[in-house]
């Protein structure tokens, strides 16, 4: 079953230049294990597209049962010199969370995913 | 030695709220306040500040806070880390000394003044002396801008500060300090922690970073939870209760809103991170996949198990150069098919650019009501949008090109698509543009120098 992230994880992001940094921490610890699992750079890069232009970077904080992406050439020049509305990046956490990912059946019964 | 101590986050950033220090002070026991007024561009309209008037170029509104809490700050031995300084700390300092007249304080406390952090008389000779000051983002050797550059300040540490504090200082004002240096000074000097006390000072600086953004670690935009966090009007910011061994509490005045707890203080940890194992600041690099959080107890979070490493031996360097003009012009279209009429008005509007012959670096179009923050991500709109806000902005070198826009965007009220409003602030205004340079420079190019007497 497709299971999207606002289920699972809770999220804050900010800037650095013109790179753009999602904390995505799962809502349980249990949940945090899928999160490695499933939201990839690879994937996240993937669901940003249009709007990152450069590479994804995942780093793994096991002890928060978060990770950290770093979207790079994501902001329109970054800083004052973005003409973009969110130009300090704060609103890719929540659009990190639209994304869905894929849950087996058996899985989400026992994490008490499925309604 | 104190047994722990409370030090006080006052300010998130230069226009955070302007009450939020004073009921720091006000409104429980704390040790200490922090106060964090300079963002990244901040020096340079500093700079510009102290250009036009010799007396100015530092947080001005620092002068009236001290003016309200500087009474029971002396009264309560409170003491005060700012970098409110900017490009003025002598200034800065003068004003400060000014209140402190006024207020009969003269002679019952001592000021400590941190500089050395201004580089921009130095750029030419550290740039002659093969010192690139490369751009840490881009790579790019700091000559091609060098005619443009406004202001050059490096990040100073926690060391200035903590030796101001040593030799009596109550008040600590700088310049460009780092915003962590600022909690972990007070903490060095309370514990006499060594400079080689890698995981205490590691345990330090992420104090620092959790109660350097104010509110975002005690309720504000907390994701975690949003609709049932108490009492945001009242927000309460966060304090932070260290103690000798570098663990520490996360807490908040009683009576306040908010809300500290282990999901807040995690999405502020994570907030503006790049590599987490290391998080470099002048004092050392503290590894945040080591932080353990623990709730302790209402609005209380316990912070263990920090490690640290040696600090590098270059600090960062922040500079400011001017980088051309922008404008933002913005109208809202109303339904129906408002999105549909806010994109016919776009067109119209670059075709009128193009043919007044216009050109800009870059012109972005967004649709404010249905893709402005998501992008492509919010997907295809609806066409019962109540109504859209149309918001282009433009940028480019030349001031004359972003000022002719600024011309257009009105007359496509009467010129352009129906169903349209939004227009009451007049034209918009023409803003330069000043940027910033990241770069790093040996640690032994750079001297701070701590002054401290009496108020």
């Amino acid at each position: 079953m497709r299971i999207q992230l606002t289920k699972l994880a809770h999220a804050r992001s900010g800037d650095k230049g013109d790179t753009a940094n999602v904390g995505l921490i799962a809502l349980r610890e249990d949940f945090y294990p899928l999160l490695v699992r499933e939201v990839t750079a690879e994937r996240v890069k993937q669901h940003f597209r249009g709007i990152c232009k450069g590479e994804v970077e995942r780093y793994e904080l096991p002890n928060l049962s978060a990770l950290n992406f770093l979207l790079h050439e994501s902001l329109g020049g970054g800083g004052t010199l973005s003409l973009m509305t969110d130009a300090q990046g704060k609103t890719f956490s929540t659009a990190l969370l639209r994304m869905e990912i894929d849950v087996d059946e058996d899985e989400a019964q026992t994490l008490g995913l499925k309604s | 030695m104190k047994e722990k101590i409370r030090i006080a986050s006052g300010q998130g950033f230069w226009g955070d709220l302007l009450d939020a220090p004073v009921r720091q002070v006000e409104g429980g026991p704390i040790d200490y306040l922090m106060l964090d007024y300079l963002a990244e561009v901040t020096m340079s309209i500093m700079q510009k500040q102290r250009a036009r008037d010799p007396m100015m170029g530092y947080a001005r509104d620092f002068v009236p806070l001290m003016k309200q809490i500087l009474p029971a700050c002396v009264e309560r031995t409170i003491r005060v880390t700012a970098n409110a300084g900017g490009v003025n700390v002598e200034g800065c300092a003068n004003a400060v000394r000014e209140v402190a007249r006024e207020l009969g304080l003269s002679g019952k406390f001592r000021i400590g003044l941190v500089t050395g952090d201004d580089i921009m008389p130095r750029i030419d000779e550290l740039l002659e002396r093969g010192i690139e000051l490369r751009n840490m983002d881009t790579g790019e050797p700091l000559s091609s801008v060098r005619e443009r550059i406004q202001s050059a300040n490096v990040y100073l540490g926690a060391w200035p500060m903590v030796e101001a504090l040593n030799r009596g200082a109550q008040i600590v004002i700088t310049g460009r300090a780092t915003d962590t240096g600022l909690t972990l000074a007070p903490i060095i000097h309370e514990f006499g922690w060594r400079a080689d006390d890698w995981d205490k000072l590691a345990g330090g600086t992420i104090a620092g970073h959790i109660i350097e953004c104010g509110a975002q670690a005690s309720g504000g935009n907390c994701q975690y939870d949003w609709r049932n966090i108490p009492d945001l009007a009242n927000v309460g910011f966060p304090i932070a209760e260290a103690y000798p061994d570098g663990t520490f509490f996360i807490t908040k005045h009683e009576g306040t809103g908010g809300r500290v707890n282990v999901p807040a203080v995690k999405e502020q940890l994570l907030y503006e991170m790049g590599d987490p194992h290391s998080y470099i600041t002048p004092d050392c690099i503290a590894d945040f996949t080591t932080v353990h959080l623990e709730d302790a107890g209402p609005d209380r979070v316990r912070v263990f198990g920090i490690k640290g490493r040696p600090a590098t031996d270059t600090l960062k360097v922040s500079i400011s150069y001017s980088a051309g003009f922008k404008a933002v012009g913005t109208l809202v279209y109303s339904w129906p098919d408002a999105y549909e009429k806010a994109q016919a008005a776009d067109r119209t509007l670059r075709a009128r650019l193009e043919r007044l012959g216009l050109h800009f670096d870059q012109i972005l179009t967004e649709f404010v009501g249905a893709n402005a923050t998501h992008g492509p991500l919010a997907g295809e709109p609806s066409p019962d949008l109540a109504e859209v806000q149309l918001r282009v902005g433009v940028r480019g070198q030349d001031r004359k090109a972003v000022e002719r826009f600024t011309k257009e965007i009105a007359p496509l009220i009467l010129t352009g698509p129906p169903g349209v409003t939004g227009f009451a602030g007049g034209r918009p205004k023409v803003e330069e543009i000043v940027a910033y340079w990241p770069a790093l420079i040996p640690k032994t190019e750079i001297a701070p120098r701590v002054e401290v007497s009496e108020a």
